[in-house]
């Protein structure tokens, strides 16, 4: 989708401001929402690309205001109530119950094994490179025109990279494809490709000297450069 | 955290903020259905505050320094080399190693959301899932070094890795000058966070 998340490119944002000595959680809540995502929270996202998708569909509003864990919240809180397992008023009577007893604290459930569970999936990770009995149809150092899509639904092909010329670089196998995962529509692994393009191809005259941008595409999103 | 502090409000010093109230309403009926399990959520915090971080990286790069060998593979299956050394797992399943030298400087990113190596850098900083860094770096990678006190002259290329798929990359700083009598755990403790990001050197203290 061409989502308020696909920000490559876009001015207006500012300088970058640098935190020395950042701690890795800026307030507790943070820790709370990290773990929640982490663990589930009633609601485990059906993948990756199906939780990315959730938060690309935020309110373009909020996507834009919320800092990076208040989006993760606002994804918990709205995958609950649509899975019905939370309502908003609940919710609003609970803020409003801390509201007034801010003592109150938060119950507890230890499930011990479930922990372990967690923590062993972390050292695991989810690889996403998948055997396929097709060929990869682009080889190293062949050029390649980026196509120009415009998926209403998840893609991993960004605005500023749609249209424009590279060359592929590197070749990593066949992994998951995002833009059915995301939908449930099934994992349909292509192969995926680095593609290098200059700076000069994506900006124009305003590029800056001696600059290349890499990024790691799949073979739909790609057409051989004939010219 | 100026949005929140006036949401707020300063009355109340025990008041919570918006999002810390909402998380404390959610977390709690969670619970309460039976739906959360606790201590699950204080072990992965536990994990990325205290044991996964960019010390993970910075012996993948000392290693590299001082191992010819451990270097060629690092470079050439990234997620291999890395596990000999114990890391790896979720975020940095498929990982690339990129080496800068003296005409290529290395930078990653992702604009579409804000993936990063957690397993050898741990959780990303503020910054680098800041709307500024992940709409200007593939724009202005320059500028955006600038701020961040690196100037390179303008026949080093600079490369830019915008993981767009699940490749995670790692930037292999150049080994800074006037280090090679260190021993690799002291070489260790000088590769920050920035420069395995490529956002900065490594230097001499």
């Amino acid at each position: 989708m061409n989502g308020v998340h696909d920000v490559g490119g876009m001015d207006g944002f500012g300088r970058i401001e640098y935190e020395a000595n950042e701690p890795v959680f800026h307030e507790p809540w943070e820790r709370r929402v990290f773990g929640m995502a982490l663990t589930g929270a009633g609601v485990p996202p059906k993948s990756l690309d199906a939780l990315r998708h959730e938060l690309e569909r935020l309110d373009p509003l909020q996507y834009l205001s919320s800092s990076y864990y208040e989006r993760w919240l606002a994804r918990i809180e709205n995958a609950a109530i649509e899975a019905g397992l939370l309502s908003r008023d609940e919710i609003a009577d609970r803020i409003k119950l801390f509201t007034t007893d801010p003592e109150q604290p938060v119950p507890r459930l230890e499930d011990p094994e479930r922990t372990r569970q967690i923590a062993h999936a972390l050292r695991t990770g989810r690889p996403t490179l998948r055997r396929v009995r097709h060929k990869p149809r682009f080889a190293i150092g062949d050029k390649i025109i980026t196509r120009n899509l415009n998926p209403r639904g998840h893609t991993r092909l960004p605005r500023y990279a749609r249209g424009k010329r590279g060359v592929i670089v590197a070749h990593h196998g066949a992994h998951v494809f995002p833009d059915s995962n995301a939908h449930g529509l099934g994992e349909n692994p292509q192969h995926l490709y680095t593609v290098r393009i200059s700076a000069r191809q994506l900006w124009g005259d305003t590029a800056q000297v001696k600059a290349h941008v890499h990024l790691d595409l799949w073979e739909s999103y790609l057409e051989p450069d004939k010219a | 955290m100026s949005k929140q502090e006036s949401r707020q409000g300063h009355h109340h010093p025990r008041s919570l903020s918006g999002p810390a109230l909402r998380t404390k309403a959610i977390e709690s009926l969670l619970v309460e259905k039976g739906l959360l399990a606790s201590d699950a959520i204080d072990r992965v915090v536990e994990i990325y505050e205290n044991e996964v971080g960019p010390l993970n990286g910075a012996k993948v790069v000392a290693r590299a320094w001082c191992d010819p060998e451990y270097k060629r593979r690092l470079l050439r299956d990234g997620t291999s080399a890395i596990a000999e050394l114990g890391f790896g797992g979720m975020q940095g399943e498929h990982m690339v190693v990129v080496e800068n030298t003296p005409r290529v400087h290395n930078v990653i990113c992702c604009t579409l959301c804000s993936c990063y190596p957690w397993p050898i850098l741990g959780l990303p900083p503020a910054w680098y899932k800041s709307l500024a860094y992940r709409s200007r770096i593939v724009r202005e990678p320059r500028a955006v070094l600038h701020e961040f006190g690196l100037d390179l002259p303008d026949s080093v290329e600079i490369r830019v890795w915008d993981s767009s798929a699940e490749i995670r990359y790692m930037v292999l700083p150049q080994r800074p000058p006037g280090s090679a009598k260190l021993s690799e755990a002291q070489l260790a403790s000088l590769v920050t966070r920035d420069a395995l990001v490529g956002v900065g050197l490594v230097k001499l203290p």
